[in-house]
Formats: C-alpha cells, sequence, structure tokens
C-alpha cells in the first residue's frame, strides 16, 4: 500500500475541505478503499475518515419517512425493524452483501458513493425513490438516487461533497430483491433486481422497478412500470413487465456472464421480483 | 508519512502504539504487537482468515486501518481462553476435529464466537449461510459446522 496522509476531522466542513483537494480520498467502512489502496488502484495521498463525524450513523423515522444516515453499516441497515417493514427489497440487498465480517464494516454511504452498477443496495433505494443528502463546504443538497450516477464508478458528487444521508419518503406494501449470483454469498451480482408495488384492491396502483448490473448505471425500468399502474398483476401483465424491463436493459458480456444471459434473467427475475412483492403486498 | 498514536486494547490490554496510516489492524497485530494468532490468507476480505472481534462485531482485520481501531476494544484468538480455560468454541473444534492444517481455525473460531454471542439459536442452516464467509482450504466444513452447532448448544444451556 503507498503511504498517505490520514485525516479524522470531527466536523463535515473540515471532511469536505481536505476531500475537496487533489488525489483525496473519503474512508468509510474501508471494504473498497483498503482493498483498492493495496491493490494499487487506489494511490491517495490523502484519505479522510467519516468515522469521527457524528450524525452520520443510525436509522430514524420521520412520519412515513425513513432515514438513513450514510455511515450506517450494511448489517444494520439489513437488520433494522423498519427497512425490513417498509423497505424490504433494501433489507434483502443488503443481506446480500459479502460476509457479516464485510458487512460489519461496509456502509451504505460507501456502497453508493462506490457507484459500482452491481452494488446491492442500489436497487433496493431506487425502488425507495431514495433522496441522496449531499454536505460540502458550500452547503447542503440533494438528488434523487436515480440522477445521482453518471456511470460505472461516476456520480454527479463534485470535489469535496459527501453523502451525509438517505431518505426514504415512500413506503412500498410490497417489495422484493433477486440477486442473481453463483455462490450463496462472497458474490457479486450477475443483474440485481428489486420490485415493490403497492396494491388497491386488487390493482396495482404504483409500482417502481431497479435494475442493477445492466447498464452502465442502475436504472429504472419505466416502461415496464407504466405497464403496470392501474391495473390488476395478472401472469400475462408480470410477462409483460419482465418483457418491457428486459428492453430498458443495455447490459455487457463480462467475466461474470454474458450479455444476452443478462438480458434473458432481467426477464425472467423481473417477472419473479413482481411476483413475491405482490405477493406481500 | 508521519505516524500516528493509537491505543488499541487487544484482550483487555492496552497498547500505546505509533503506526503507519497504512498499516491494516491485521498487521498491527502480527507485525507491531506481535500476535500471530490472526492469521493472514487472501487479503482482500473473501476468506476470513483474519477475523477479529472489534466492539462485539466480528471484522476482517485486513480491510481496517489500524488508526480507525484506535479506542476500540478487539478481541483476538488469543483473549478466548480465560483461567486456563478454554472458550466453549475453541474446545468444541478440538472435540470435533473442526480442523485440518489449522490455518482458518483462529477466523472460524472469532467468527462463530460472535455469531453464538449475537444469537445461539440459529439453525444448521443458518449457520452455515452466517459462517460464508470464512474459507477452509482444507474443505473440512462438516466437522467445523458440528464443532460450532455443539458449541452453540452448550452456551445456550449453560447460560
Amino acid at each position: 500500500m503507498k503511504s498517505f496522509a490520514f485525516f479524522e476531522p470531527t466536523t463535515l466542513a473540515e471532511a469536505s475541505r481536505l476531500f475537496a483537494e487533489e488525489h483525496a480520498q473519503l474512508l468509510a467502512g474501508g471494504t473498497d478503499l483498503v482493498i483498492g489502496m493495496k491493490a494499487y488502484t487506489e494511490t491517495p495521498e490523502s484519505v479522510i475518515s467519516l468515522q469521527k463525524i457524528p450524525g452520520l450513523t443510525g436509522i430514524t423515522t420521520d412520519g412515513n419517512s425513513i432515514n438513513i444516515g450514510a455511515m450506517t453499516k450494511i448489517r444494520e441497515v439489513e437488520r433494522s425493524a423498519d427497512v425490513q417493514q417498509h423497505h424490504t427489497a433494501l433489507a434483502e440487498g443488503a443481506s446480500e452483501i459479502g460476509s457479516i465480517q464485510i458487512r460489519n464494516l461496509a456502509t451504505i454511504g460507501g456502497n453508493i458513493a462506490h457507484a459500482s452498477p452491481a452494488a446491492d443496495t442500489v436497487a433496493g433505494l431506487l425502488v425507495a425513490d431514495a433522496h441522496v443528502d449531499i454536505a460540502s463546504a458550500e452547503g447542503e443538497r440533494s438528488v434523487p438516487i436515480n440522477e445521482l450516477f453518471t456511470g460505472p464508478g461516476q456520480t454527479v458528487l463534485a470535489p469535496g461533497e459527501i453523502i451525509t444521508r438517505f431518505r426514504l419518503p415512500t413506503p412500498a406494501s410490497g417489495s422484493h430483491y433477486i440477486k442473481h449470483k453463483i455462490r450463496e454469498v462472497m458474490d457479486l451480482a450477475f443483474i440485481g433486481v428489486a420490485a415493490a408495488v403497492n396494491l388497491d384492491n386488487g390493482t396495482i396502483t404504483d409500482a417502481r422497478i431497479g435494475l442493477a448490473a445492466v447498464a452502465p448505471t442502475p436504472i429504472r425500468a419505466r416502461e415496464a412500470e407504466d405497464l403496470l399502474k392501474g391495473n390488476a398483476p395478472t401472469p400475462e401483465l408480470l410477462e409483460q413487465a419482465g418483457e418491457a424491463a428486459a428492453a430498458a436493459a443495455s447490459p455487457i458480456s463480462d467475466l461474470r456472464c454474458s450479455a444476452e444471459h443478462r438480458r434473458e434473467m432481467v426477464d425472467v427475475l423481473t417477472k419473479r421480483t413482481l411476483q413475491e412483492a405482490v405477493a406481500r403486498a | 508519512m508521519a505516524k500516528h498514536p493509537v491505543t488499541l486494547t487487544v484482550n483487555g490490554d492496552e497498547h500505546d502504539l505509533l503506526i503507519e496510516p497504512r498499516k491494516t489492524l491485521l498487521a498491527v497485530l502480527r507485525d507491531t504487537i506481535g500476535m500471530t494468532g490472526t492469521k493472514e490468507g487472501c487479503s482482500t476480505g473473501d476468506c476470513g482468515a483474519c477475523t477479529v472481534i472489534v466492539d462485539g462485531k466480528a471484522v476482517t482485520s485486513c480491510m481496517v486501518l489500524g488508526v480507525t481501531a484506535s479506542g476500540k476494544e478487539i478481541t483476538t484468538i488469543e483473549g478466548l481462553a480465560s483461567d486456563g480455560e478454554l472458550h466453549p468454541v475453541q474446545q468444541a473444534f478440538i472435540n470435533t476435529g473442526g480442523y485440518q492444517c489449522g490455518f482458518c481455525t483462529p477466523g472460524f473460531i472469532m467468527a462463530s464466537k460472535a455469531l453464538i454471542d449475537e444469537n445461539p439459536d440459529r439453525t444448521e442452516e443458518e449457520f452455515r449461510h452466517a459462517l460464508g464467509g470464512n474459507i477452509c482450504r482444507c474443505t473440512g466444513y462438516t466437522k467445523i459446522l458440528e464443532a460450532v452447532l455443539k458449541a452453540a448448544e452448550k452456551i445456550r444451556t449453560t447460560a
């Protein structure tokens, strides 16, 4: 590992000023950064830990809204009764990351800021319509999660901007996440699919579908969602929604699987994810 | 780069150290303090051999910068036995032969201890899944799982 200067600021403003410098990296849980530094794919000159800044951890409720601090451990997200009940897809996605040892270190903010299209919490946050609160020395702003990513590993975050919190305003009556993978644990998603639905008297009043690892950024399958809204969740309709979601995907072939396989599986898994979300609604 | 003063509490003993920020907690434990019970396997968080317990939570110490562990309570395999008595998890691994070459054993024991502390009532399937972050290259998983279940039962019945 290359040497670096290490900082442990106690305020966001100080962290933001340090992070705005050239070749600076933020340290949240470290499960991506430390491994990247060992591999020399990350060679920051300064590392700024967020661990001593108060107010960045914990899950709180505010009316219907659930707020998750960016430094909240993945294991806490996974085990939160509020998240499990109202944003099941997010709790399930969190439980799919790495091992318990890794989930005890990794944070939800790190999982998102790393901007991997395959991040396991991202589909759940997409279908929760999460707002991403961002702070810098200049002030604060909020970005809808579906506008955060610009490419693999890339976000709209400007130098010095730090994710502080995720606000999940819209509880779904039923949601589910499926991770397509080979190993039970310690695997990366070939694809990840989350669905959230609200039902009223057998009619889908709202549907949200989030897809991970099938495009340069995580995406919502809006055409598929529009097909579902206002209709009863018949097998034929869910079938059509799967096809529409697959059409929205623009997957690549890589060492884990081919683009063709990914597109086929988006179809299949969107249908299955919707079936489970509807059953839970 | 400047070394940082840290205080690590390892198995109840305080260690005041000056360490480079790039040193992982694993490296500090093994190379600086000289406690080599915690093993380095893959160095990428995949194998679990370096598992230690920090503030009650099992973590892969190869992914933790030592400077960030300052002020925290760290338990390693060396700290499990007390008053000459092995911890029930350690004893169960011996009784059932839950090890072959032994390299993964400290990590498995620390991960298992944390799991049992959290909830000893897990089913076999739940323990198997929860130990998915620990790899045994000798593939001695059957005996390892048997040891963990026996230890959990013992801790349940004596608690």
